[in-house]
């Protein structure tokens, strides 16, 4: 089976510091890997460089593509991979209106994908968009409201729903519940189990919540300092940690 | 179906002077097709640590345990998430699941999560929280709201709605009342007749005598009882 | 005559304005950064047209100034005086008298012919700026050819108004290349933009941009299949000239909410009237 994300030896660096340093790993169809680590432990500077937004000093990120098969991201011309991140790929941003346009319509919002990808039928579009708001969540009379009009958990949704209307394999998630009351945050959750389980979604996703990444997420890595410590079975790392640093991070938190 | 040969398993605790803890020491056997185990032992004698092995719940540090043609020690974890998706179930203690989803659809996971339609998964779903008296008004709630005894039940529901070939029950009768402790009981019967190999921890020894072929004594590999 | 260089710019910047035009007319619909000189009028007069016009002229020229398709407002005689007194061209307000036109918001109404030049006085070239404000995001927008986000305005305009509301700079694709603002036009002169035997130049001065239409180019106004691009216009004859062909303007001539509908482009009007025609506003025999 071919990995659909194969990471290898990715390195960044910021001057002297080491934002994060030789992580490899690959990541298989359908799975959600976590990333978990404390503030600066060099996990969203890591999403970053995998999701093309950050150029690494050296590495591979390896995507199984649609047409050609596994292809190096970082080596790929900018065109393609931007339009990579308009088709197979999707970033959810912690704060929301990162990854919305404010002064967009939900319904605009949501259909930005599809007219960037050709469609050019105004129902057809408005159809798609008013589908995604109800998977989730979002009441449909909602369609032509701003997202400022909306609630921090409904922004939240939106950008899920404008990033999956695409259908990607691949979800890169920065936080996502990050700033949600719990309550949302369940809510969220749920939905997001839901949806990778129904489109077969691969997702990596970057938290320092561990109960975030206990329910959602298959695999986990813990990163300290720029470098994966332990990576596993998300029970298994969160259970039986075998690091020292993986040791203390689980028993710093309250139980979860 | 489930094999362990010469398996152990230290707990380094990196945090409290790197103190190592031997508790599982050189374990072996196997149990077949039909067959149902019990692991018995005191309190603290690793019966819940062994099981989580062989779940790989707790990585183990030497030995092999296969479930079916797997070898969980040595196995990538998208092969342990595979096994566990479609050969090995396990039946905690402690519910664990999303807040607000609701009972029906908590039981029905395991069935969708192997590709079952949502109809199919649901009506089994139905069938099985009847059979263990969930009454029918709390089907479309959260169980985290339940009572410990219903959550149980809600557990074992969800553990017994795909037709596992090998399954980890752990206490599967605890806080039961006599009615549901036998429903329980025959599914376990059910499982074992289908060729369910089932390792069980049992305290409540009238279950443990009618369901389980053998009984294994962890504490005989516990070294820190043992001493 | 003697104060001034011809047309006022020295002939290095009209080098450079002309190397910009070149430019602009080898890649049809792409803006061309040039150096915009510092103008005597302020930014939003029309310093981008009248550059470009400055760098065109040559002493035999002919020249036209329309604003809002009119030879008489203020920013149209003080640009044909500018051009007058710095150039010494001849001026004319008959639209196929003139070799170079410039105008603001309008493409006058008598088809023009090959040889002729359309100067445009441009505020924002920038048909993605109220969308998305950082210039370094749509110039890789253009270059990667990434206009989605067009339409995610004329969907919000059919959203939000039931049909495309967008009545004037709408956008279009050139070439099927370049999404271009054609300055704001009304959306009726759009189909005009395209296939012009005239070539068409765009001069923005405070943006410092410069693009073109050379003639004959294809120019396809944005819609959706389903919300076909509608060159609309008030629905009546002209009070003065009674031609139901042009772009009106809607005049309140009393304090009652009286109102008359005349041609937007004065020289078109007069000469219909100079033909005979008249509309029911001014003798009324012409009423259609």
């Amino acid at each position: 089976m071919t990995p659909l994300l194969s990471v290898q030896g990715i390195s960044k660096r910021y001057g002297t510091h080491i934002g994060c340093t030789d992580v490899s790993f690959d990541l298989y169809p359908g799975e959600v890997m976590g990333i978990v680590g404390e503030s600066g432990s060099g996990k969203s500077t890591l999403l970053n460089c995998m999701a093309g937004h950050l150029t690494p000093d050296g590495g591979q990120v390896i995507f199984d593509t649609r047409t050609d098969g596994p292809r190096d991201t970082l080596t790929m011309s900018e065109p393609e991979r931007r339009m990579l991140g308009r088709t197979d790929w999707a970033f959810v941003h912690q704060h929301a209106r990162d990854g919305l346009r404010m002064g967009v319509s939900a319904g605009g919002n949501v259909g930005e994908r599809l007219m960037a990808v050709g469609e050019r039928h105004y129902g057809d579009i408005r159809d798609k968009a008013t589908d995604w708001l109800g998977r989730v969540e979002i009441d449909a009379s909602r369609v032509d409201d701003r997202p400022t009009t909306f609630s921090g958990g409904m922004q939240q949704r939106l950008q899920i729903a404008r990033n999956l209307v695409t259908g990607p394999r691949l979800v890169f998630m920065d936080e996502p519940t990050g700033g949600l009351d719990v309550s949302v945050q369940a809510r969220l959750l749920d939905l997001l189990r839901g949806l990778v389980r129904d489109m077969g979604l691969s997702a990596i996703i970057v938290t320092h919540d561990l109960a975030v990444v206990r329910l959602l997420a298959d695999r986990l890595m813990v990163m300290k300092s720029g470098r994966v410590v332990e990576a596993g079975l998300t029970d298994q790392v969160l259970d039986d940690p075998q690091h020292a640093y993986s040791q203390l991070l689980v028993s710093s938190v309250l139980q979860v | 179906m489930i094999d362990l040969r010469n398996v152990s398993k230290t707990f380094t605790l990196h945090n409290q002077g790197s103190a190592v803890i031997e508790v599982i020491n050189d374990v072996s056997f196997a149990v077949a097709p039909g067959e149902c185990v019990s692991l018995t032992g005191a309190s603290g004698a690793g019966k819940s640590t062994l099981m989580r092995m062989i779940y790989g719940n707790y990585l183990t540090q030497a030995g092999e345990i296969r479930i079916g043609d797997v070898d969980l020690v040595q196995a990538a974890p998208r092969e342990v998430i595979a096994l566990r998706r479609e050969v090995l179930g396990y039946v905690s203690q402690f519910l664990r699941v999303v807040p607000r989803v609701p009972t029906l659809d908590v039981v029905a996971e395991p069935l969708r999560a192997v590709g079952g339609t949502e109809q199919d998964a649901q009506a089994r779903a139905k069938v099985l929280l009847t059979q263990l008296n969930i009454p029918q008004r709390l089907w479309s709630l959260s169980p985290t709201t339940f009572s410990g005894g219903e959550q149980q039940r809600v557990n074992i529901a969800r553990g017994f709605a795909h037709p596992y070939p090998a399954m980890l029950l752990d206490e599967p009768t605890a806080s039961l009342d006599a009615a549901n402790r036998e429903v329980v009981l025959s599914l376990i019967e059910d499982a074992k007749a289908r060729g369910a190999a089932i390792i069980g921890i049992f305290h409540d020894e009238a279950a443990r005598a009618r369901v389980c072929d053998s009984e294994i004594d962890v504490s005989r590999f516990t070294p820190g009882v043992a001493a | 005559m003697t104060e001034y260089n011809f047309a006022y710019l020295d002939e290095q910047t009209k080098r450079m304005i002309r190397r910009a035009i070149l430019k602009g007319l080898a890649i049809p619909g792409y803006q061309v950064p040039f150096a915009s000189r510092e103008m005597p009028m302020p930014y939003g007069w029309g310093t981008g047209g009248v550059q470009v016009s400055a760098a065109v002229l040559t002493p035999e020229d002919t020249f036209k100034v329309i604003d809002q398709g009119a030879d008489d407002t203020t920013n149209a005689v003080s640009i044909r005086t500018f051009f007058e007194r710095t150039a010494g061209v001849n001026t004319t307000t008959t639209t196929s008298d003139a070799s170079v036109i410039q105008t603001r918001h309008r493409i006058p109404e008598e088809p023009l012919s090959a040889g002729q030049i359309l100067v445009y006085q441009v505020p924002i070239p920038e048909p993605l700026r109220f969308l998305e404000p950082r210039e370094s995001e749509t110039r890789k927008m253009h270059s990667l050819e990434e206009y989605g986000l067009m339409h995610v305005k004329l969907y919000e305009d059919i959203s939000h108004h039931g049909h495309i509301a967008t009545s004037y700079a709408y956008p279009v694709k050139v070439e099927g290349r370049y999404v271009m603002d054609p300055s704001p036009i009304p959306k009726f002169d759009n189909p005009k933009l395209g296939d012009m035997a005239a070539v068409q130049l765009f001069g923005a001065g405070r943006e410092q941009r410069i693009y073109a239409l050379p003639p004959y180019t294809q120019v396809v106004s944005l819609d959706f299949d389903d919300h076909p691009f509608e060159a609309s216009k008030a629905g009546h004859p002209c009070g003065m000239c009674g031609a139901i062909d042009s772009y009106l303007d809607e005049l309140i001539i009393d304090d009652a909410g009286g109102r008359m509908f005349v041609c937007s482009d004065t020289d078109y009007c007069e000469a219909r009237q100079a033909a005979g025609h008249m509309g029911k506003d001014n003798g009324g025999k012409d009423a259609a």
